[in-house]
């Protein structure tokens, strides 16, 4: 297939890769893998690990040319949301942030109504937010209007690999919000992430999916290949589906003259 | 986009005609403003006193529009089209294509399913009030254009009772009012008062009038209004300026944004349409598709309906009808507004007929009028055959094809295996 010029725009940059590197499960390893294999330019990375004291930081495992998006994962409310993210320009991660605010601690779901605050401060200030968010419609839209640059609904719950649990919903975000939708957390084959793009997915954010495979550059290079599969189908426009089944026999045009 | 020049020349043609009570200062007038486009107003320049809304969406349907070639859509996209789950403004495009014609059964098929999947099989029944037929616009199609020579009024306060009072009586529970296009005849307050009065007659209070700012339509909407319909027309520039040729209605923009400012004034819902056989209709029916499409998402709490007027003789001029646009077409544009936009009510009145609105509820309306008069103060006489105050009647601004009653309406669409509802809404 002919090269089709078609980049992924976040906050006035463009990315040639769909591919989003989440900040779950770290290792040197991982993030060659994601950067060589599976082509990633974004690399989520959680502000809270960054920030350690303890000898080595993942900053310095970030190789040249690839964008941060320092993460808000451990905060509970807009107010700690917007000081990690501050924290995490002052370290020098650009400003890219993704928000994460979670009251659970459980199932890691995110909180809406915290995160849309979060996101209106956060745009005010300049940065460049994608907001992490359950799939929902009216939050979506009011994520936008307050100055979201993307918005990232969950598939499935963080880490669980279940893939497009909220499928339908997704879909509705794809079909009705103007923001890039990027489908983050649950995706956990390829095959799933290629369905997301189908769909219309801007991009893909995993980890847990590649840190757990067998062999890790092998699966980032599937996954790779996934999201540029399903990326060209949903370009290309998705071929009819056949539907067998009888015709009415009395049709329903039979009045007009 | 609508053919030859020459045949741009001659829009206006088939509808001028001068009414013998012209006198010559007016004739001349008359004359001068249909043949010289130079002493006619521009169309895109706002009058001072309208307000002006941000442009993104009527710049976005007119690229639309300006782009669209209905002959490059084949089959084969006619069939990805009916496949898909969600309808595309590209399904939406080869739908309204010539290419789409064969497919009318199927279109038929898939309307249906999507208006059960929103609607069941509800039917909503309401009717228009004229309350005055007063007009500062010269359009030349319309029976109300201010150089037709017909019989003009103004109900006041109460006639206009008197009429709700028919209306109501026969049943009808939502009530659309209407007046011809004369902000000084028929002035806000005037409009106002009807609406108050028509919260006591009906549940739901529909309105038809003149486009007017942000303010205008928060203080009717104050005074019981809820839902505002304006036609386009034509959302063709070019045929547009040559058919509305004086008169407020004649700046394009503003009557386009009418709706973004009802929605601004609080209004909880909007009625979009372009009357079918003045333009080409697969131009003018993706454009009302798209405007549609595109205020609803900017506003997505607003309800959205279209209508689908096609073109009727009128008073002193029985020659009109709407050219190519024949049942097949009319059913075709249904079908695809259908597809593209499942949740928006449609709305066919009865400037078609009753075997064509008994089968189009089937596939794609969801509302009908019924009771219908055009004309001003005659629904005693309509109703009941009798009139307590003949010299208060108005000429009619259409000849209409179905004069069912709300009783036959009613129980032909029970007939036909539909509900039919009178009201399911409350005012807030």
């Amino acid at each position: 297939m002919a090269h089709v010029d078609d980049p992924l725009i976040l906050g006035g940059r463009e990315f040639q890769s769909r591919f989003i590197l989440g900040s779950g499960k770290y290792s040197m390893a991982l993030i060659e893998a994601a950067v060589q294999q599976a082509g990633a330019q974004i690399i989520t990375l959680a502000v809270r690990r960054a920030n350690s004291a303890d000898g080595e930081s993942i900053l310095d495992h970030i190789p040249e040319g690839v964008t941060l998006l320092p993460n808000t994962s451990g905060a509970r409310n807009a107010e700690e949301a917007i000081r990690i993210a501050r924290l995490a320009r002052e370290l020098g991660c650009g400003d890219f942030v993704k928000i994460e605010i979670m009251r659970d601690s459980k199932y890691l779901l995110p909180d809406n109504a915290e995160t849309l605050r979060a996101t209106e401060a956060l745009a005010n200030e300049g940065f460049v937010v994608l907001p992490y968010m359950m799939p929902d419609l009216n939050y979506a839209r009011d994520l936008v209007n307050a100055g979201a640059a993307a918005v990232m609904p969950l598939a499935a719950p963080i880490g669980s690999n279940k893939g497009l649990a909220a499928r339908e919903f997704i879909q509705i975000l794809i079909d009705e919000v103007d923001a890039p939708i990027i489908v983050d957390a649950g995706i956990g084959r390829p095959s799933q992430a290629c369905e997301a793009m189908e769909m219309g997915a801007a991009a893909i954010m995993a980890n847990t999916a590649l840190a757990t495979a067998g062999d890790l550059p092998l699966m980032a290079d599937a996954f790779r290949k996934a999201i540029e599969a399903g990326r060209q189908a949903y370009l290309s426009g998705l071929g009819r589906v056949l539907v067998r089944g009888a015709a009415a026999s009395d049709p329903l045009t039979g009045f007009l003259r | 986009m609508s053919g030859s020049e020459a045949a741009r020349e001659n829009i206006a043609e088939r509808f001028l005609f001068d009414s013998p009570h012209l006198g010559p200062a007016a004739l001349e007038r008359k004359h001068r403003v249909e043949q010289d486009p130079s002493v006619r107003a521009d169309i895109m320049e706002y009058l001072p006193d309208m307000d002006q809304v941000d442009p993104t969406i009527r710049n976005r349907v007119v690229a639309e529009i300006d782009a669209y070639d209905p002959d490059a859509y084949t089959a084969a996209d006619v069939r990805r089209a009916l496949s898909h789950d969600t309808c595309t403004v590209e399904d939406f495009k080869a739908l309204l294509s010539p290419a789409a014609a064969p497919f009318l059964e199927q279109m038929a098929q898939k309307a249906r399913l999507e208006t059960r999947k929103h609607f069941g099989n509800t039917v909503y029944i309401f009717t228009p009030l004229y309350i005055a037929n007063y007009c500062e616009n010269y359009c030349v199609y319309c029976g109300f254009n201010c150089y037709n020579d017909i019989r003009r009024i103004q109900l006041n306060t109460e006639q206009i009772e008197r009429e709700m009072k028919v209306i109501a009586d026969s049943g009808i529970e939502e009530v659309l009012l209407l007046t011809g296009e004369s902000p000084k005849k028929s002035n806000l307050e005037y409009i106002g008062e009807a609406c108050k009065l028509a919260r006591k007659y009906f549940r739901n209070v529909g309105l038809e009038v003149y486009p007017m700012n942000v303010e205008d339509y928060r203080y009717l909407r104050e005074c019981g209004a809820d839902y505002v319909t304006v036609f386009q027309e034509s959302y063709d520039r070019n045929v547009y300026e040559q058919l509305h040729l004086l008169g407020r209605k004649r700046i394009w923009p503003y009557r386009f944004e009418a709706q973004e400012r009802a929605l601004m004034g609080g209004m909880r819902g909007v009625g979009f349409s372009a009357l079918l056989g003045l333009a080409e209709f697969r131009h003018d029916a993706l454009a009302t598709g798209l405007h549609a499409y595109l205020l609803q998402r900017k506003y997505p709490h607003a309800e959205i309906s279209l209508s689908c007027p096609r073109l009727r003789p009128i008073v002193n001029n029985d020659t009109i009808n709407p050219l190519d646009v024949h049942e097949q077409q009319l059913c075709q544009v249904l079908c695809a507004y259908r597809i593209f936009l499942p949740f928006a009510g449609i709305v066919v009145s009865s400037r078609e007929t009753a075997r064509f609105r008994n089968g189009i509820v089937k596939i794609a309306a969801t509302k009908v009028s019924a009771g219908v008069s055009t004309g001003i103060g005659d629904h005693e006489e309509k109703y009941h055959g009798t009139s307590s105050d003949a010299d208060a009647e108005g000429d009619e601004q259409f000849e209409i094809a179905d004069a069912r009653s709300l009783q036959q309406m009613y129980a032909e669409l029970e007939e036909g295996g539909m509900q039919p509802v009178l009201n399911d809404y409350v005012y807030v």
